[in-house]
């Protein structure tokens, strides 16, 4: 390697790399030994497979696998990880060994008096996100933020049919998550896009002329993704009240408003939370999350089965009335959930109320301190700046060399060359004036320079194109080739 | 740091300050664009705990669950999860991370979620196995509307068999909700699919016939060539449902007839963890393009060297919205990745033998129930994997209390017939468990 000599590298990183040779990093688990193993079982031959082919390994070489493994990747202890919308906060360390705790590990069909324990803290929970979001009841069931959504479209259809009153449409601004559209799609809803306007809320002209009889529900997020916080929110509420839809909250930037606003005093009647975004559970590459669902009491008979309650000092999984029925087999993330329970019992009022704070100081901060233009404010938890004149997607390759993780490119569409930034509160002064650093060094950088990024990670940059032209997605797969 | 404050912000006092003056804010709440009328100025009614107040709460209050071994099963299972698991999963770079959109800065995880796919393409013998669904009530779902996306004729049922998890069934039901199909069911007989029954259900206007191998009540299907045969001769999708330990050792999908395999691939790789798990998801290559959720793919950076990422993207929601084979974003990926580790720790020897014993387990538990007066195991005259229905004589649900006092939990699964589970994780106690069993039964 030469490109170490001539880089700048604000915060002195280079990626651990193991390779292998000239075309592999670490190799495949099916690359360091496989064993084809014959079938012989106590069965009738006729229910049983003939063989098996997986790898055989030793523990002490597993453990390099996935140590070196761990190595090639980048999570949020590693640095800073601005990315918009994610909302990556640290996940504290005690919350892993609560959820490791051995009386929370019980089977979802254990009898109510035996698993008390359970239910107790579930409801706690319950209630901790209806203060939270000032809604009136929660359910924990969904698994993920796209289940809240889907799983609160249902309640709002749900609703409509039990008024006899059949809708057809779901209205979304243009700048809300994908999932949103993908959700109320799920739930049979034709999807209406409502543009921005120029100040990249909610055009009310254009939300006046898409309410119709026809509206289940118009959803929202606030602040929105720009970080922006829709101020008409009151009179957006009651036009959709008018017309008899209901308003659904995209709980994704909650962040922002912790101890400061609730949605269910803005006038939504549905919203759901991210906890691996708000309520600091791991991301886990991915998942998993939790996606609770918070309703005003009209709604709280739609509730997914069982809800669970308290009655006479007992804890218990009750059907409601006119349940949706289920959106998962049992009852969610149970051990994410008790993370989250953790991490809000941490905090309490203050904790959550000074994270909020802390997360819009965070990111109004790190705008004053960047290069670029920032079209839409005030903001909130996140900003969405714009890379001018440089491709966003190649300033982030760029800023993975100086140690951090990028912010969200190229979305939302209204910012030119989007670069969509959430360092949340975790982040001290000096790290933000680190991340700055990367921000505009990258920003400064040459075209040329960008287009060769990233260099100090564990691959170079990958050709995705060929990834999807000749889709190869398992180790078999390779052995075809 | 701010007193009281979130003890995971990093700001002195002196810090804010600068930081707002930089900014030529008067304070924070000034940075704060919510009008006044939605403004909350009101206390959250939460209470802040030191760590260990925390951690002194959920102890107390999960000492108000009964200590009960499990016999536990339809679904969710208890397998031994090695050390090697917990401890090299819970490595911050894969806890912490997040989606891989920068695959470059992500190549660990990449590559484990390959690897993951790799072993369910070997295990189910379909070439797609996607990194994650929510569990297999959800993947059941998706798997529906996979049918709905790929069948070339129109279609209005979904075939799933009787004896099914309420959970799934119900999943299922909502999956569907946006689209004009039903739900049927077609009947079972002792424990197994009723192949001629279902012959005669089956028609053009199925668009997939579900069936699992073990079932809800613990049998191995005998038939699935023939039903497979059957959705064949229909142009129905024929789904099977399984988890990574019984493809193992069962009949491969891909040799009879199966076009998706959706399961709880959590079995291996978490704990019993109150109903949490992940969703098995594989498919015929025919597929590719409709498939839900995230792919993993290799292709090549500029070095040259092999290199993983996240691939055909244009199928998911952040690019195609409402027009996406899914809405699922967030899914399980670390425990798939746990999933992968502990397939990987067991190796093929491991893995088969681990099948096996849930083979014999079964065989000789339920042997020794039927031993007991006012009992009779198992109800059906099949080959059993983990667990098996007992008939009891007394009514179930007074029988299963009785034992619960006894410090053991099973199913009730009718009005005299339970349900009972076992792995390695409860095997030292069967004696107990037969002893309560025989004492209730009488």
């Amino acid at each position: 390697m030469t490109d170490s000599d001539d880089e700048p590298n604000t915060l002195g990183y280079d990626q651990a790399r193991w390779s292998a040779d000239e075309t592999t990093y670490e190799p495949l688990l099916s690359e360091k030994n496989t064993e084809r193993v014959t079938v012989e079982s106590s069965l009738p031959d006729e229910l049983t497979r003939d063989e098996v082919t997986l790898p055989d390994l030793s523990e002490p070489v597993l453990a390099r696998h996935y140590t070196r493994l761990s190595e090639m990747n980048y999570g949020v202890e590693s640095g800073p990880f601005p990315l918009g919308s994610c909302t990556m906060k640290y996940n504290p360390k005690f919350t892993e060994d609560v959820a490791a705790h051995p009386k929370a590990s019980a089977h979802p069909d254990r009898s109510e008096r035996s698993v008390q324990g359970i239910l107790k803290i579930q409801h706690r929970l319950q209630e901790q996100l209806s203060t939270i979001g000032g809604m009136d009841a929660v359910t924990l069931q969904p698994p993920a933020g796209a289940a809240g959504e889907f799983t609160g479209i249902l309640i709002a259809k749900a609703h409509h049919e039990a008024n006899g009153d059949e809708r057809t449409e779901v209205l979304i601004p243009d700048s809300a998550h994908g999932t949103n559209f993908a959700s109320a799609a799920m739930a049979g809803y034709d999807v209406v896009n409502l543009p921005s306007d120029d100040d990249g809320r909610v055009d009310l002209e254009a939300l006046e002329s898409a309410l119709s009889q026809e509206t289940a529900a118009l959803m929202l997020t606030n602040p929105n993704t720009l970080g922006l916080f829709e101020r008409n929110i009151t009179e957006i509420a009651g036009m959709v009240h008018d017309v008899g839809g209901l308003l659904y909250y995209d709980g994704a930037n909650l962040n922002a408003l912790l101890g400061r606003g609730r949605p269910g005093d803005m006038g939504f009647d549905i919203m759901h939370y991210n906890v691996h975004k708000t309520f600091a559970t791991p991301h886990g590459g991915g998942g998993p999350g939790a996606g609770p669902v918070g309703v005003t009491n009209d709604l709280v008979e739609f509730l997914p089965d069982p809800h669970i309650r308290r009655k006479n000092g007992r804890y218990e999984r009750h059907t409601p009335d006119h349940s949706i029925g289920k959106v998962h087999g049992y009852e969610g993330n149970w051990l994410v959930l008790l993370k989250a329970f953790a991490y809000i019992s941490r905090l309490g009022n203050e904790g959550l109320t000074d994270a909020g704070a802390k997360a819009v100081l965070n990111a109004n901060y790190l705008a004053e301190l960047i290069d670029c233009d920032i079209p839409f404010g005030p903001f909130h938890h996140e900003f969405v700046a714009s890379a001018g004149g440089q491709d966003a997607a190649d300033v982030a390759k760029r800023m993975l060399d100086y140690g951090v993780h990028p912010p969200t490119t190229k979305w939302p569409e209204i910012v030119n060359e989007a670069l969509m930034t959430e360092p949340t509160e975790i982040e001290s002064k000096r790290t933000l004036d680190q991340l700055a650093a990367a921000f505009n060094a990258a920003l400064s950088d040459e075209t040329e320079t960008l287009e060769a990024a990233p260099r100090r990670t564990a691959a170079r940059r990958i050709d995705q194109v060929s990834a999807a032209r000749n889709p190869r997605l398992s180790w078999q797969a390779l052995d075809d080739n | 740091m701010t007193a009281n404050g979130s003890p995971y912000a990093s700001h002195t006092d002196a810090e804010t300050e600068t930081m707002l003056s930089a900014i030529g804010a008067e304070s924070e709440a000034a940075l704060f664009d919510i009008p006044e009328p939605v403004r909350f100025d009101e206390s959250l009614d939460i209470e802040q705990r030191s760590e260990r107040a925390v951690r002194s709460l959920v102890d107390g209050t999960l000492d108000g669950n009964d200590d009960l071994v499990e016999f536990l099963g339809r679904g969710h299972y208890d397998h031994y999860v090695p050390s090697m698991v917990d401890q090299l999963s819970a490595r911050s770079e894969f806890l912490t991370s997040y989606t891989q959109y920068q695959p470059e800065i992500a190549q660990g995880f990449l590559q484990a979620l390959f690897e993951y796919q790799s072993m369910l393409v070997e295990l189910t013998g379909l070439s797609v196995a996607n990194c994650s669904m929510y569990d297999a009530a959800t993947a059941l779902g998706e798997a529906a509307t996979l049918a709905i996306r790929v069948r070339q004729a129109d279609g209005d049922q979904i075939l799933v068999p009787e004896q099914l998890h309420e959970g799934r069934r119900r999943t299922l039901e909502n999956y569907l909700i946006g689209h004009d199909v039903g739900v049927e069911t077609y009947p079972m007989t002792d424990g197994i699919v009723d192949v001629e029954a279902l012959s005669e259900q089956i028609d053009k206007s199925t668009l997939s016939v579900y069936a699992e191998t073990p079932t809800v009540r613990g049998t191995i299907e005998e038939r699935l060539g023939l039903i497979g045969d059957l959705a064949a001769d229909n142009d129905a999708l024929f789904v099977v449902g399984s988890d990574p330990v019984a493809l193992s050792l069962l009949e491969r999908p891909s040799d009879v007839g199966a076009d998706v395999v959706i399961g709880e691939a959590a079995t291996l790789g978490l704990p019993s963890a109150y109903g949490m798990g992940t969703g098995l998801f594989a498919c015929r290559e025919d597929f590719l393009r409709q498939v839900p959720g995230r792919l993993v793919g290799a292709s090549e950076d500029e070095s040259g060297r092999r290199a993983y990422t996240l691939t055909l993207q244009t199928r998911e929601q952040h690019i195609r919205r409402e027009r996406a084979t899914s809405n699922i974003c967030t899914n399980q990926a670390w425990v798939a990745l746990r999933t992968a580790m502990h397939i990987a720790w067991l190796g093929p020897d491991g893995l088969l033998d681990l099948a096996e014993n849930c083979v014999t387990r079964a065989r000789d538990l339920a042997g020794r129930v039927d031993e007991i007066d006012g009992l009779r195991a198992p109800v059906h005259d099949r080959h059993h994997f983990r667990e098996f229905v007992a008939h009891t004589d007394r009514p179930a649900a007074a029988l299963a209390a009785d034992v619960e006092s006894d410090g053991y939990a099973v199913h009730v699964v009718g009005e005299h017939e339970i349900q009972i589970c076992t792995t390695e994780t409860n095997e030292r106690s069967i004696d107990g468990l037969l002893g309560a069993l025989r004492e209730a039964a009488e």
